[in-house]
């Protein structure tokens, strides 16, 4: 368990065994243009931690760069224990990082069983087999169908992705990411162009997603923030500007200076 | 939740991958020309070496969604390494198609390194470039190629000890019948596995791929790879049934054709390769004898009314208009 | 030889300069759009075409067909682009490359149609022909008008596309094109009139052409080729990269041809292919 620990017992952030996920001094500059600054950020096991801040903060870069996306100018990141900085995404995703997208990133054509049932092959390495019956996989299949399941998303499984509602559509993008079996969650804005009445659904089908698992939302609706949350972190401007629990935030000036004064707009 | 439904899931995804009956009927047809078109058995045979070639292009372009406008590089291989095997004292057609075919794997294994790591135009631009740089180098290097005068000096065994390439064709149709037969088997089951879903979620967002941890570079290197293969093969056999190779099986004309042959028939069906290979080889004879450059002019109508009209060629608009009768009859019928 | 050296450079630096006539409008819209137009060279056989009807049709004298070939290819492809391109502005590339190749063929069977396949002479005007001696090297005429003439267009190119306003909207879309919608660039129509320039110096090119390398109906297939090297080697959206990349790869071709007639175009590909796989976007691309 001494992979990464050594160097990592050097710095005073919280002991390895409890953090998730953790960033030091992630830097990343686009010519003149900072989107990052210094983030120093660690997400502990079982999180169910927001990400909040103003359009252009770099909430999204920040994620982007977290799963490698991006290349960050500088900086480390630890998955749990291990270092991640330099393996590429789907190693990452290995390791049990997973992400969704703001924007629905999903395959117009197949269906969302298919979608589904694909991811689970990827984690469990069938995807490369080319000579068994994709029918034969019937622990993936049903694997799939009870993630789909538990989403809600169970009786429309059969239906293309592009045939689904929108609101459907992004619970299949946490779908995919579940299947790969997370440690660490990362939700981009999971609610985006859901309605009201929907949004709150969505979101209690994150809270009741298992302990075991970290996650770590973008949202812009504070009243989902401050319901769903337990602690959140404000970024302002590509660094971190505060983070607290939802009463300390919403009593910290500087926060409603930035960005609390207006109603929420998500 | 009842036994019947939990079966569904299963059925669902069986359903998509069971043998259906015109297909069935489909392969008891291409015994035909045995018996109805004994005098066409060498075009019959052309016909299946296309389809075979055009199926190899599927893989990566309908499933993987690789552009190639050369995938005539791994035809051309196979078919000169099949020759020059059978020029240099081993005439022996099946052990010489597989040595042929691995030989345009290999090369293709080689190329997939490059491919997998590029796309839009600068993959076009190379796929392109290294089917044009093995064209330049068969003409340049005519001591072994035979140049543009092709390659000479090919003789042949008879398949399986007895039957010999004869000009009646009956042997070449076989052949190239059984080959393909057995090549598709492979091909079917290939795109119904775990990789074949692999593939279709590489082509329908190749974003999404890396972020549920699919290895996306090795999916397409594997696919590229067998797809070599499976074209050399093809380019094996019209070597080995014709006896002679010449330097347009590695032109782009031969990447261009069957990349129509492909697009009209339907692309990621499968067997829209073998219907448009059959449609544009029988009409290419019918109309052999008018001038190439009218076959081309309407060729490039039937292209811009295909990516305009029918974007998944002509299957597609099968597939399309038979759900839109099945769509119509579940509004009229059940309740 | 030095002096065949120098031979050997001086033509080939003309022959690149034909090609970046031919290549820069592709850049410039690719770059802008990502729009794959594989019928590109078939608008540069137009103005080929052009040029050799009115000479030897009409008898018109070279220079003044030298503007309407220009004029004639950047029509009909504003008539393609309104009737058919633009459907296509969000489709996929493989069916950019269908429709194009589909013109391509179609374009080529006009010609030969029209035109048969041979390739077609034209008579230069005499203060065209011959060489001109210099330091005992030969310079032929028509390769010195050739690349003045590319310099000229060069020097247009780059001055409109610095100081006007219309250039800095072309440039704000290769750029970031999404960018420069919000902006409130009206990208399609800059692409638009970008296009019809580009094509029309296609046919310029394709006039030029004529005696450089000859004209026949194989034209838009063959220089396609070379126009897609100088293109992505180049960098999409990039004058500079097509000057550059055409300037390569003519002195290649040119020295290959010399020094190396046996490999024939086999290391220009090469070169290609390895210069692609060090910078995918190009020399000069952004991408």
């Amino acid at each position: 368990m001494d992979r990464g620990a050594p160097r990592f017992r050097a710095e005073t952030r919280s002991a390895v065994t409890e953090t998730a996920l953790s960033t030091h001094g992630l830097q990343k500059s686009f010519g003149s243009l900072v989107v990052a600054r210094d983030i120093e950020f660690a997400l502990p096991l079982g999180a169910r931690h927001a990400l909040v801040g103003p359009n252009g903060a770099g909430k999204t870069t920040l994620i982007n760069l977290i799963t490698g996306m991006i290349r960050p100018d500088g900086g480390r990141i630890f998955l749990g224990a291990d270092e991640i900085t330099s393996l590429k995404p789907e190693q990452r995703v290995k390791r049990g990082l997973a992400r969704t997208f703001q924007i629905n990133t999903l395959f117009p054509h197949l269906s969302a069983l298919e979608a589904v049932t694909l991811a689970v092959c990827e984690r469990r390495g069938h995807a490369g087999d080319w000579r068994r019956r994709l029918t034969a996989q019937r622990d993936a299949i049903d694997e799939a169908y009870d993630i789909l399941g538990s989403l809600m998303l169970g009786e429309r499984c059969y239906r293309l992705t592009r045939e689904l509602a929108y609101g459907q559509q992004r619970l299949l993008e946490i779908a995919l990411a579940l299947a790969t079996k997370p440690r660490v969650l990362l939700l981009d804005e999971p609610a985006a162009g859901v309605p009201q009445e929907e949004s709150a659904e969505l979101f209690t089908a994150i809270a009741g997603l298992s302990e075991h698992i970290s996650v770590l939302f973008i949202e812009h609706d504070m009243n989902i923030v401050f319901r769903f949350a337990s602690r959140i972190i404000v970024m302002v401007g590509g660094s971190v500007l505060v983070e607290g629990t939802p009463g300390e935030i919403a009593a910290d000036a500087r926060v409603r200076e930035v960005y609390l004064g207006k109603k929420a707009h998500g | 939740m009842t036994a019947e439904v939990s079966a569904g899931r299963y059925r669902y995804l069986e359903e998509r991958a069971r043998w259906r009956g015109i297909e069935i009927a489909f392969w008891l047809a291409t015994l035909l020309p045995f018996f109805l078109f004994e005098s066409y058995l060498s075009l019959a045979s052309q016909v299946a070496i296309t389809a075979l070639f055009a199926v190899s292009l599927d893989l990566i372009l309908g499933y993987a969604g690789i552009v190639s406008l050369g995938h005539a590089a791994f035809f051309g291989l196979g078919a000169y390494a099949a020759g020059l095997i059978s020029k240099y004292g081993w005439g022996e057609p099946l052990s010489g198609l597989v040595l042929a075919a691995a030989c345009a794997g290999l090369v293709g294994y080689a190329a997939s390194f490059i491919i997998a790591r590029f796309r839009h135009l600068a993959l076009i631009m190379i796929t392109l470039g290294l089917s044009l740089l093995l064209h330049e180098a068969a003409n340049s290097a005519s001591w072994l190629t035979g140049g543009a005068d092709g390659l000479q000096g090919m003789r042949m065994w008879p398949l399986l000890g007895v039957f010999t390439f004869d000009l009646y064709g009956v042997a070449a149709y076989a052949y190239s019948l059984a080959v393909l037969f057995l090549v598709f088997l492979v091909a079917r089951r290939l795109v119904h596995s775990p990789f074949g879903l692999s593939l279709r979620g590489i082509r329908e967002n190749a974003l999404r791929m890396p972020a549920i941890g699919a290895p996306s570079r090795a999916h397409i290197r594997k696919i590229y790879t067998i797809s070599a293969v499976m074209a050399g093969a093809a380019g094996a056999l019209l070597a080995q049934t014709t006896s002679t190779v010449s330097l347009e099986v590695l032109g782009f004309q031969n990447s261009a054709d069957v990349l129509v042959i492909l697009i009209l028939g339907g692309a990621g069906r499968l067997y829209g390769g073998v219907l448009g290979a059959i449609v544009y080889m029988v009409a290419r004879d019918q109309f052999s004898g008018v001038n190439p450059q009218y076959w081309y002019f309407w060729i490039g109508l039937l292209l811009i009314a295909v990516v305009l009209l029918l974007p998944n060629g002509v299957l597609g608009g099968l597939a399309r208009w038979t759900e839109a009768l099945r769509a119509s009859a579940r509004r009229r019928g059940a309740p | 030889m030095l002096g065949s050296l120098f031979g050997v450079v001086f033509d080939g630096f003309a022959y690149g300069m034909l090609l970046f006539v031919l290549s820069v409008g592709l850049s410039v819209t690719l770059g802008m759009m990502n729009f794959v137009n594989l019928a590109h060279c078939a608008f540069a056989m137009i103005g080929g075409y052009v040029v050799v009807t009115l000479m030897n049709g009409f008898g018109w004298p070279f220079f003044a067909t030298l503007p309407v070939a220009f004029v004639v290819a950047g029509a009909v492809s504003v008539v393609l682009e309104r009737t058919l391109y633009r459907r296509l502005y969000r489709a996929s590339d493989l069916d950019q490359c269908l429709l194009t190749i589909g013109i391509v063929f179609v374009s080529i069977a006009a010609a030969a149609y029209l035109y048969g396949t041979i390739q077609q002479p034209v008579q230069l005007p005499a203060y065209l022909r011959g060489s001109v001696v210099f330091q005992g090297v030969n310079f032929a005429v028509y390769r010195l008008f050739l690349i003045a003439a590319a310099l000229a267009i060069t020097l247009v190119l780059v001055v409109s596309l610095e100081y006007t306003r219309f250039g800095a909207q072309v440039r704000a879309a290769v750029d970031n094109q999404r960018m420069a919608r919000g902006l409130g660039i009206n990208v399609d129509r800059a692409f638009a009139i970008t296009f019809a320039l580009g094509s029309g110096l296609a046919g310029l090119g394709g006039a030029l052409a004529i005696e450089m390398v000859g004209l026949d109906p194989g034209f838009a297939f063959s220089y396609l080729i070379y126009v897609l090297i100088v293109v992505s080697v180049g960098g999409l959206g990039s004058i500079r990269g097509s000057f550059g990349a055409a300037t390569l790869l003519g002195i290649s071709d040119s020295a290959g041809k010399y020094y190396f007639p046996q490999l024939g175009a086999f290391l220009i590909y090469l070169v290609m292919i390895g210069l692609l796989m060090w910078r995918p976007a190009g020399l000069f691309g952004n991408r």
